[in-house]
């Protein structure tokens, strides 16, 4: 099955608003993507409860999973998503 | 000067209970004659004689006093008992409607809600009301014979759980299905949504914790202050309540246990919640913050003391972005460049670098601009510098220790700041980032003076650098100090640790005498020493700092106003007094009362 590794860059980890935008950006792909940490066990990508509850910090590594014609395009958006800053457009130090 | 008020919980962190001896029992209705009042408070009672008159403690979080009757969060709703339901494609039916009800109640609140930080944090709940995975569980629930009311109920605290054991900021998501679970619960029941109380007067708001929906739908006419029995300082109560511009208090211990109408002075400035004060008090505490908000509006320019000691009031910021435009501030004392670097898989490029020094340098024309070269490190990880993971991160490669192994990071950005000096006309301050030894200073000194660079500083933020003060300023310009990573490092204690927050007390006279020795230093050298911590923005510890001999001091845009109007009120021999009883104090309540009392 089409794998990506990718490292979360946001400061407050998958949490919060990085990891609402993850959620939908997910359920925007139109087929099942799933995401765990390293051997654990992995939850659907579109259950933003799911995806918090894997307490996915700064700079934790992730796996995202998806099968069927376009998974690797979906995987590849996904985990660019994840490489970047989202937080960055909140405030500093709030 | 009498004792203050013994706290009367169990448990409660205030250090004045322990010493007092008297303080009266919970709830076993002890008159308020027992226990020693302050010396301006009424004896008169509390109206409900549930709680006697007593000092809590905890985290202030939003500045400002203010006094009022409390009034509580209604509590968590009553289920009915459980039975074997007969209808499970009925029950499902009530309990997805009710979901997507709250959902779409939340996403109402949002859009309605004037406060952008608010408004995304209700969008983000509206968005877990319809989680599929939450759903999915409600289903499960229903399918085994829950009816809807319990299968909400099981559903949510399932998740909550999962939410509490991923630990940090994720386990402080765990409100967000509480609230979820009141209102979908309610929904089915047909039962009012607990929430907050309306006594149809202002009112100073009390709950366990207060949900994110709860505080963005505050109205501030009504609501005083907010003080709540759990939270941190990084708890969305915190955060909105800043926003909101409430007076606000976490982490209190005994709050919930304040008897409903009962009067309390909130401080929080300080953390302190002083209960069973009379109505006259209240008004008095009211008619003062009205003078302290008009005062304060009042003020402006440049920070002196009331006798005309200069006291820079400068900015902290990440980028110009951050330059709110009429902030009355004498320069920028705190200018972090780690936004350039974040969220980059290559170092910023020498262009980018001098293009965004210089609209700060231009923002500020002919003003003081205090740089911090980079401070990151495995602790703040950034993907270029391909820090290996390290067991201790804060005690690890980061700030100026970086440059070990990466010096051309280090020269590229002052070469950045020397060219942005050049075109801007401007005269920067440029200081390292974690640096611990005379060699270290030497060694960075050099680096920057050889481009030019004439005001050459340290942070201090390690207590061997604050030890060595004297030394450092033999080669080095001028100091800021952190007083958050210096009481990290100087208390052992991780400043991410909610449970060692009184460790972090910047009021801690450990803290104080590494501060009082700095600022020492300063004055024998003829040299500026700054702080740039949140002490900085502490209006009553602000003229403690000043009193240590402190020349400068940085903070966020809001707290300019207060501590401007603080250092105001008193003279430099006032400050100088007030430092001598903070740093004379066995504990950060003892420094702070001691101050207080001299207010």
């Amino acid at each position: 099955m089409p794998e990506r590794t990718v490292v979360i860059a946001s400061r407050t980890g998958l949490h919060a608003r990085p990891a609402k935008l993850f959620v939908q950006a997910a359920a925007a792909q139109g087929m099942p993507v799933r995401i765990r940490i390293g051997a654990g066990k992995s939850v659907p990508a579109t259950s933003m409860l799911a995806v918090m509850a894997l307490g996915a910090g700064h700079g934790a590594e992730v796996v995202l999973e998806a099968e069927g014609p376009g998974a690797d395009s979906a995987l590849d958006s996904l985990a660019e998503l994840l490489s970047r800053d989202l937080d960055a457009e909140e405030a500093p130090d709030a | 000067m009498p004792e203050p008020v013994a706290g009367p919980v169990p448990g409660s962190a205030s250090e004045s209970g322990s010493e007092s001896g008297t303080g009266s029992g919970t709830g076993t209705g002890t008159g308020t004659g027992t226990s020693p009042e302050t010396g301006t408070g009424s004896a008169s009672g509390t109206g409900t004689g549930r709680f006697a008159s007593g000092t809590l403690r905890g985290l202030g979080v939003g500045p400002g006093r203010t006094a009022g009757r409390v009034f509580r969060m209604a509590g968590p709703l009553p289920l009915p008992d459980p039975v074997r339901e007969a209808d499970p494609d009925r029950e499902l039916g009530e309990a997805l409607r009710a979901l997507e009800a709250v959902s779409a109640e939340l996403a109402a609140r949002a859009s309605a809600a004037s406060d952008p930080a608010a408004s995304a944090i209700l969008e983000a709940q509206s968005f877990i009301a319809a989680d599929p995975g939450l759903l999915e569980s409600v289903q499960e629930n229903v399918a085994a014979g829950m009816g809807a009311a319990h299968a909400l109920d099981a559903a949510c605290a399932g998740h909550r759980e999962a939410l509490l054991a991923a630990g940090g900021l994720f386990a402080e998501r765990a409100a967000d299905l509480d609230d979820i679970r009141n209102r979908a619960v309610a929904a089915v029941l047909g039962l009012p949504v607990p929430g907050v109380p309306d006594p149809g007067h202002p009112f100073v708001l009390v709950a366990e914790d207060l949900s994110p929906a709860d505080t963005a739908g505050l109205d501030t006419r009504t609501v005083l202050a907010l003080v709540t029995e759990k939270g941190g300082p990084t708890s969305h109560t915190a955060i909105l309540a800043r926003a909101l511009g409430l007076p606000a208090v976490v982490a209190c211990p005994g709050a919930m246990r304040v008897g409903e109408g009962t009067w309390a002075a909130v401080d929080g400035t300080t953390g302190e919640v002083r209960t069973g004060i009379g109505e006259e008090e209240a008004a008095g505490i009211l008619r003062l913050a009205a003078a302290d908000r008009l005062r304060q509006a009042a003020s402006s320019g440049p920070g002196r003391t009331a006798d005309g000691h200069p006291v820079e009031l400068l900015l902290n910021i990440g980028s110009a972005a951050d330059l709110a435009p009429g902030a009355d501030a004498e320069g920028v004392g705190l200018f972090r460049t780690e936004f350039l670097f974040l969220d980059r898989r290559e170092e910023p490029g020498f262009d980018e670098q001098v293009a965004a020094y210089e609209a700060v340098f231009r923002a500020f024309p002919g003003g003081k601009v205090v740089v911090r070269t980079l401070d990151a490190g495995s602790d703040k990880p950034l993907p270029f510098l391909g820090a290996a993971p390290e067991p201790n991160p804060a005690l690890g490669v980061r700030g100026l220790r970086v440059a070990r192994g990466r010096p051309g990071v280090l020269d590229t950005q002052l070469d950045a700041i020397a060219e942005a000096a050049r075109v801007s006309g401007a005269q920067p301050w440029v200081m390292a980032p974690m640096v611990s030894t005379v060699a270290e200073a030497d060694d960075f000194a050099a680096r920057a003076r050889a481009r030019g660079i004439t005001r050459v500083g340290a942070m201090i933020e390690v207590p061997a650098a604050a030890l060595r003060a004297d030394r450092l300023l033999e080669r080095l310009d001028f100091l800021s100090i952190g007083t958050n990573d210096l009481s990290q490092y100087a208390f052992a204690a991780d400043r991410q640790h909610g449970g060692l927050a009184d460790l972090l007390d910047p009021w801690q006279p450990g803290l104080l005498a590494l501060i009082a020795g700095c600022a020492r230093a300063g004055l024998a050298a003829g040299k500026p020493v700054g702080v740039c911590g949140e002490a900085a923005a502490d209006p009553l510890l602000a003229p403690v700092l000043a009193g240590l001999g402190v020349t400068s001091l940085s903070m966020s845009a809001p707290g300019l106003a207060p501590v401007r109007d603080a250092l105001a009120r008193r003279t430099l021999q006032r400050c100088r007094e007030d430092a001598r009883l903070a740093l004379d104090a066995d504990g950060p309540e003892r420094a702070r009362e001691a101050v207080a009392a001299d207010r």
